[in-house]
This record gives C-alpha cells, sequence and structure tokens, in this order.
C-alpha cells in the first residue's frame, strides 16, 4: 500500500472521529446548563473555559475570543474554521483525505462522509443548529457512526483498513481521556474526593454521557457517581468500547496486523509504545491514577498517545517526504555516474539499490 | 414530452428539416413523450442530487472557496445510429493510425518533411515538438494509446473533425457516469431501444496499458499518475484507477533508482513498470523539462528512455495536438495510407502562409481564430460574437506571432432537443468527443461525450464556459 495513501487512510478516519467526539463533548455541556438555574458571567466561563482546555486549543481560542461564553465556545468548536479542530475542519479534513484516496473507499463510504461535508456546509446546518442544538449534533454523531459502520461493513479489512483502525482508536483514546479530563479542576491534585455535591454528580455523569457511557455505568456501578469509578470505567474497563484501555487494544492489534508481528514482540517503535502502554492499562489500577493525581496521569496519557502517532509516522508514511530538491540532485548524480562509467568503458553493471531515502 | 420540437433552420439531430422525427430517434420520441413533465423534473433533480453526492464533480480553478460544480448533465440523449457510427469509427481509426504514423516519422526519418508535405519550420517550431525525443522508439511504436478526437456537424449535418487530443484528454468518466445515471433513471428503455454498452472502456484501457509493458515484464504494476487532488480532473483519475484496479499516485509517491521506477509503500520500494499518466510533458520530470515542476518525477524520463518503465501517453505526442499540425492531417492520411480522409477537417487558414494571413485580416468578423496551443475554449476568437476591440486585440496578437493562430471559419454547430426549464426543450449546439484506446488494437468505444453548450446561441460547449454534457447512444440498429 502506498505511504500516502496509509497516511490519509489514517487520518480520515482520525478526523471523523474528531468530529463525532468534539461533537459529544459541546452537546452534554449544553444539556448540562439545562440543569442549572441562574448562572451569572463567572459561573458561565467557569463552566465552559474547562471544555475548551480539555480539546488542548486553548491559546487559538483566545486569539479569536476575549471570554469564554457559550456562543464564543460552541461556535469555535463546531463552527470555526480558524479553529483547526472544530467539528467543521474535522469534517473537510476527513472529506479531503477521503477524497485523495477515492479510488481505494467505497462508494458507500465515500458517498455518507460528502454528504455529512455538503450538509455541514450549508445554510441548512446553521439553521437545524439556531433550532436545536442537540439535534444538530444527534445529526453529526448519527452520520459519523453512520460512517464507521459503513467502514465495518463494506471495506476490504486489509492493511488500509487496519491504518484506518489505528486511527478511529488513537483519536478516541485522545479525546475519551480528554472529556475525563474536564471537570479535574474539582478534584484534589493527588487522592480523589471522599464524596461530591449534588452539581458535581450531574457534571461527572454528562461525562459519562459524552462517552455513550452512561447507562452502562449504572448496570456495573449501580446509581451513585463517583470520580474514581468514572475514571476507572472510562480508562481500565475491558469492554467499554470508548474506554481507553479498549482502544489501545484495538490500536494494538491492528498494528500487528499491519506487521504481521505477534504479541509480547515488536519490530518498531509504534508497536513497543502500544505494547507498554496496554499493559499498563491492563494491570495498572484507579487508587495508583489517583495517587498520582487524575489531570497529571491523563496528561501523561495523552503524551504517551501522541508519540504512539509520531512513530507510527516515522516507521510508515516519513520515507514519503524526502525533499524534492534532495531527489533532484539524486538524479543528476546517478546520470553523471552513468555517463563517467560510459566513457571510460567499463560496462553498466546494476549496483545494489540504496536503503530508504534520507529525509530533510 | 418532446412534442412541437422544431429544428428552426438549424441541422438538428432528432427532426429533420419539415420537422419530423428522424428514424433512429423514433423510438426514443415515443417512450420519452409518454413521460410526464412532474416525473422528468423529479428524474432530473435526482440526478443532480445523486452527482454531487458521489462528488462527481470539477475544481473551479481561481475560486478561494474551492468550489466543486458539478458538469451540467441533460438528461435527452444523443442518439447515432448503427450506420453512421459505424463510418465515424472508420474515419477515426484511419486519423489515429495516421497520427500515428506521422509522430514515429518526424522522430525518426522525417520522410514526410523531406517529401516536402509538412514544412519543417512548422515541426521544428512546434511547442510539443520533443526533439530531445529523435531516434528514441517508444514501446511497441505506438504513441498515442488513448486519444480524444472532437467532431462536430456542420449546418448540413457533414461530420468534421475540429481537434484532436493526444496529450491528456480527460473526459471519459462523465461517459461512463452519465450512462449509469440514465440506466439508473429509465431503466426500461435501452433495451427497447437497443443501446450498445460503454462500460468496458477502463478494460479495454488497461489492456492497452497491459500491452505495452517493458519487455520480459510478465505482470506489470501500472500506476495513473495524477498531478493531485486539486486538479480539475481529479475525479476522473481516482474513477478509472477504481475502475482499472490499479493504484493512483502523484508525483511525490514514486522515486527513481538506477533508471528504475519504483513507488513508496508502507512495505519499503516496489517497482512500477507502466505509467498512464495524466501530466503534460512540461510537468513530468523535473530534471528534464520545467524544472520548478513539483508535480513530477526526478528521473522518470531517464527510467523511460532506459525502457524500465513505459508512459501513455507518449512523450512528444502534443505536437500532433497542434493547431497548425491539425491542418496536414488530411496530407498525412494521404501521405502514409494513401486513402482520402473519411472525415474531413474544417477548412483551416494558417497566418504564416501568406495568402492565408492576407485573407485572415481581412476576414476576422466572420472567422473563429484559435490559438495553435491551447484548449478548454481558452485562446479563441469568435469573430461574429466579438466586439471590435476584441477583434483587434488577436488581430495584433496574429500579426506578432503569426506561427501560432490558425483561423477557421464559424461553423453553425448541429443542435439538440436539450431541457431548458420548465419541461421546455430547445435546440442546444452540441458536439461530440470520442475516445480512441490504441493498444494491440485499436479500439473505441460505441458513442463519447457529447457536449452541449447550455446557453442559447452558444457555440462553446466547453464545461469551464457554461457547457454541460449528455448520454451518447449508439444504437445496434439503424431506426
Amino acid at each position: 500500500m502506498l505511504s500516502r495513501v496509509a497516511n490519509c487512510l489514517y487520518w480520515m478516519s482520525r478526523y471523523i472521529e474528531r468530529a463525532e467526539n468534539i461533537a459529544r463533548l459541546v452537546d452534554t455541556n449544553l444539556q448540562l446548563l439545562l440543569d442549572f438555574r441562574k448562572l451569572d458571567e463567572q459561573r458561565l466561563a467557569e463552566h465552559w473555559l474547562p471544555v475548551v482546555q480539555a480539546t488542548g486549543d486553548e491559546d487559538e481560542f483566545f486569539k479569536l475570543h476575549p471570554i469564554a461564553t457559550a456562543e464564543a465556545v460552541t461556535e469555535f468548536m463546531v463552527f470555526q474554521m480558524e479553529n483547526s479542530n472544530s467539528i467543521m475542519q474535522s469534517i473537510c479534513q476527513a472529506r479531503e483525505n477521503a477524497r485523495m484516496v477515492r479510488d481505494q473507499i467505497t462508494g458507500e463510504l465515500w458517498e455518507e462522509l460528502n454528504r455529512l461535508y455538503l450538509f455541514i456546509r450549508s445554510q441548512d446546518a446553521r439553521r437545524l443548529w439556531d433550532q436545536s442544538p442537540s439535534e444538530f449534533f444527534e445529526k453529526i454523531k448519527a452520520s459519523s457512526l453512520h460512517i464507521v459502520g459503513i467502514t465495518f461493513a463494506t471495506l476490504i479489512h486489509n492493511e488500509g483498513w487496519q491504518f484506518n483502525q489505528v486511527g478511529k482508536f488513537l483519536e478516541r483514546a485522545d479525546k475519551t481521556s480528554r472529556i475525563l479530563d474536564v471537570r479535574h479542576q474539582t478534584l484534589p491534585e493527588r487522592g480523589s474526593p471522599k464524596s461530591i455535591n449534588q452539581t458535581e454528580a450531574l457534571e461527572w455523569s454528562a461525562i459519562l454521557r459524552s462517552c455513550s457511557a452512561w447507562d452502562a455505568y449504572k448496570s456495573i456501578y449501580g446509581a451513585e457517581i463517583h470520580p474514581k469509578l468514572v475514571a476507572e470505567f472510562l480508562l481500565l474497563n475491558e469492554d467499554l468500547p470508548r474506554s481507553v484501555r479498549f482502544c489501545v487494544t484495538e490500536l494494538n492489534t491492528a498494528l500487528r496486523r499491519i506487521s504481521g508481528v505477534q504479541e509480547g514482540r515488536f519490530v518498531n517503535e509504534a508497536e513497543k509504545l502500544a505494547g507498554r502502554l496496554l499493559a499498563e492499562l491492563q494491570f495498572g489500577t484507579v487508587d495508583e491514577i489517583f495517587d498520582r493525581g487524575l489531570h497529571n496521569y491523563l496528561d501523561e496519557l495523552q503524551l504517551q498517545l501522541n508519540s504512539i502517532g509520531d512513530a507510527l509516522f516515522e516507521s510508515y508514511f516519513f520515507l514519503s517526504f524526502a525533499t524534492f530538491d534532495e531527489e533532484v540532485f539524486v538524479q543528476q548524480e546517478e546520470q553523471q555516474q552513468q555517463q563517467a562509467r560510459r566513457l571510460i568503458g567499463s560496462p553498466d553493471r546494476p549496483r545494489a539499490r540504496p536503503g530508504p531515502l534520507k529525509t530533510a | 414530452m418532446l412534442n412541437g420540437y422544431r429544428a428552426e433552420n438549424f441541422f438538428d439531430e432528432m427532426v429533420d428539416a419539415h420537422d419530423q422525427v428522424r428514424p433512429h430517434y423514433r423510438r426514443f420520441q415515443q417512450l420519452f413523450s409518454e413521460i410526464k413533465p412532474e416525473d422528468f423534473d423529479r428524474y432530473r433533480q435526482s440526478v443532480d442530487l445523486a452527482f454531487l453526492r458521489q462528488g462527481i464533480t470539477f475544481n473551479v480553478y481561481g475560486d478561494a472557496q474551492g468550489t466543486e460544480k458539478i458538469f451540467p448533465f441533460d438528461l435527452v440523449p444523443r442518439i447515432i445510429a448503427h450506420k453512421e457510427w459505424e463510418r465515424i469509427e472508420a474515419g477515426l481509426v484511419q486519423r489515429i493510425t495516421a497520427l500515428n504514423l506521422f509522430l514515429h516519422d518526424i522522430y525518426h526519418e522525417q520522410k514526410i518533411v523531406k517529401d516536402g508535405v509538412v514544412p519543417p519550420f512548422y515541426v521544428l517550431s512546434g511547442k510539443h515538438f520533443r526533439r530531445e525525443f529523435s531516434g528514441f522508439n517508444v514501446p511497441k511504436d505506438i504513441y498515442i494509446h488513448i486519444c480524444g478526437t472532437d467532431l462536430i456537424r456542420g449546418s448540413d449535418g457533414g461530420w468534421m473533425v475540429l481537434e484532436d487530443n493526444g496529450r491528456c484528454p480527460s473526459g471519459v468518466s462523465y461517459v461512463l457516469e452519465n450512462r449509469r445515471a440514465m440506466k439508473r433513471t429509465f431503466p426500461g428503455m435501452f433495451e427497447e431501444v437497443g443501446v450498445r454498452p460503454v462500460e468496458h472502456y477502463a478494460q479495454e484501457l488497461l489492456k492497452a496499458l497491459q500491452h505495452i509493458a517493458p519487455a520480459g515484464v510478465a505482470d506489470p504494476t501500472i500506476v495513473l499518475l495524477t498531478p493531485g487532488a486539486y486538479n480539475s480532473a481529479y475525479f476522473e483519475h481516482t474513477y478509472l484507477a477504481r475502475q482499472m484496479g490499479i493504484e493512483i499516485v502523484e508525483g511525490r509517491d514514486l522515486v527513481v533508482r538506477d533508471a528504475r521506477v519504483f513507488m513508496r509503500t508502507t512495505k519499503g520500494l516496489q517497482p512500477v513498470h507502466v505509467i498512464y499518466r495524466r501530466i503534460d510533458d512540461d510537468f513530468l520530470d523535473p530534471t528534464v523539462f520545467r524544472r520548478d515542476s513539483m508535480l513530477g518525477v526526478p528521473g522518470i524520463v531517464r527510467a523511460y528512455r532506459a525502457g524500465n518503465v513505459s508512459l501513455a501517453n507518449s512523450i512528444g505526442t502534443g505536437i500532433a495536438d497542434d493547431k497548425v499540425m491539425y491542418a496536414f492531417v488530411p496530407k498525412m492520411i494521404k501521405y502514409y495510407l494513401d486513402q482520402e480522409p473519411i472525415i474531413p477537417n474544417v477548412p483551416t487558414y494558417l497566418a504564416n502562409e501568406e495568402s492565408d494571413k492576407k485573407y485572415l485580416l481581412e476576414n476576422l468578423d466572420p472567422l473563429v481564430v484559435k490559438a495553435a496551443n491551447e484548449s478548454g475554449g481558452y485562446g479563441m476568437l469568435i469573430g461574429p460574437k466579438s466586439s471590435k476591440e476584441e477583434i483587434e486585440k488577436f488581430r495584433g496578437a496574429i500579426e506578432a506571432d503569426p506561427r501560432n493562430y490558425i483561423a477557421q471559419p464559424m461553423i453553425s454547430l448541429s443542435r439538440h432537443p436539450t431541457h431548458v426549464g420548465n419541461g421546455q426543450f430547445e435546440g442546444r449546439h452540441i458536439d461530440l468527443r470520442p475516445y480512441i484506446i490504441y493498444g494491440e488494437k485499436i479500439t473505441i468505444v460505441p458513442g463519447g461525450l457529447t457536449r452541449v453548450a447550455l446557453r442559447k446561441g452558444s457555440i462553446v460547449v466547453n464545461s469551464s464556459q457554461g457547457g454541460g454534457s449528455k448520454d451518447t447512444w449508439v444504437l445496434y440498429g439503424d431506426e
């Protein structure tokens, strides 16, 4: 498979997953506000600022908006093209990547993604947003899930599909960890709180709802909401399809299908890092996590996920991007050598092929 | 529907001078007239929507929003009877055979020049003549593997060749997608009317590409080289690659080592043997042609010269697209094949010939002037529809560079019933671009792309200038 194609498939699914998760995050926080009465500007900013911080785009946000009002944050996260991670941008990027590899994906997948793109760029999207944000988010989520389903059910499960999976689960793990981090300011820096008040309970249940995990949580832990249990569920649960452990398990499996290397071994940095992280999630406990402090732990986790992405790039995509001038130079050199050999009359012997290209 | 449609002093494809439906349109016209206007409207909308959803679009250059537009599609098909198509087919085969012999000749012995049939000046001054390739033998001696030849019919209904596109002709994906849309919309009609299929185009193209694989390569790796997702024909590139089951690559996906071409994959470098390139010569290799080209592959020409990779179309075919060279094609047919052209040219005046030049400059008003190496409807003056200033501007350009201008009388292109809104149909001017594949044998998929000038009275059919397209039906029979 062409490296560029693998790269596009990876980013296509990452961006779709990103759009869906941002929709989840904003939607839940909008709904949460309905449960509170009379919030002043100060309280609203306290509510919305962490949402922006969770996505890691705080600096970008304040370049565009003076304070974190509901309008500013939602606009920033949903429609603003200047935010490279807004829902709008994510969908455009996903579609652009899909367009580059249209020959590699099915018509059904392309059409659904294109439909989502045409919708978000249309006036209908604004209209729906003005009428009912929750219906708007419902539509984004439904379309994303539809795309995930089409991908699973129509795309050939070959190498490209594995790259697609890697992108999806890496993004989902990252976003789950960020959604979980939204209320970290109400937690002590280390250790876990003894009990939480009514408002906080609502906030933590909103986190679960963002990850479609509310019902599953209740059936396992009962009706009582506790940050520690929420974190355990979203980080360490083996079966919840949006938990970090679940995502890393799938990610690890996809990586091994790409290289053909069995469990317990690795041939590249991405596999090593993914395997190590998976072991930590399998054998770690939530008490250890809270001893270190949830926020610190999540920060570290996000860095680990990033380095898996970087390593993947190094192992599979990077050799695509030798500089152009360098290539021109190599060709001229080869040509001169060929001419020199002709001049001295020695026969053209095939030389050993050089290894992977140096990169800039 | 379509009742009461009139030819109005034009040559019309569907009705004759007495407004009688021609025999090969009769069955279609009967079926079509049974469609209710409200149903027709529904069909039209659903086809447009399907095109937009599938992304069957072209990019509009110079549009900051990156707008993609659908190529407007008209649901009234253009129909060609069996006998007529046979003649067109024979004419096209004759033409491409002669063009191929011409290209071989001017890159080798140059007999046609030495015998005084084509003046050497015109060949040597051709913008797309690649003298670097003199004496070079292209694989299987085929130069133009894919040709899109534009045909028109004048006021007497006679067919003429308007131009040859022997570099990277585009548009064939619309032939295939238009047919798909028509089959979905009017499923019953095809069998009833007896329409020949076009779906085997990709298969035929793949066969031709396999045919030119370098010697000794049993199972060649074939790729389609695209300038990238921002090219206006990108949809077509991905479409064809998918239909043929080959990789679509950009220049940066390929690398040349020891005069061999490889593609960069997740498993390392893999050899490539045949390249269906949709990039013009100029951009192919920055170490040979334009140095500023970032689309190409450094070293690819050396690999081509070494015979390690084959290109379709070959390098240097652009000289045959030169509109000055076009004027000599009838002579080439006579010279190489000793035959009369089956499909004639449009009468053409060369600004560089003293006698023609005088006539041309004195008669710019009724003529159509074209730059020798432009396409897409650019670099063109339609005398009767232009202002004094535009005409004077062209006069200056012609006098400054006569080698690069030709002129032709304005042809009143044949018209075809076309939907103009609200269930109304009017005549609009059309042309036809059949696609010729030259591999082990010459294959032409029946029909081609019928382009239609949607603006009333316009004779410019290019998509960039308000053109649309129609499905083209070649019948099994003559009525």
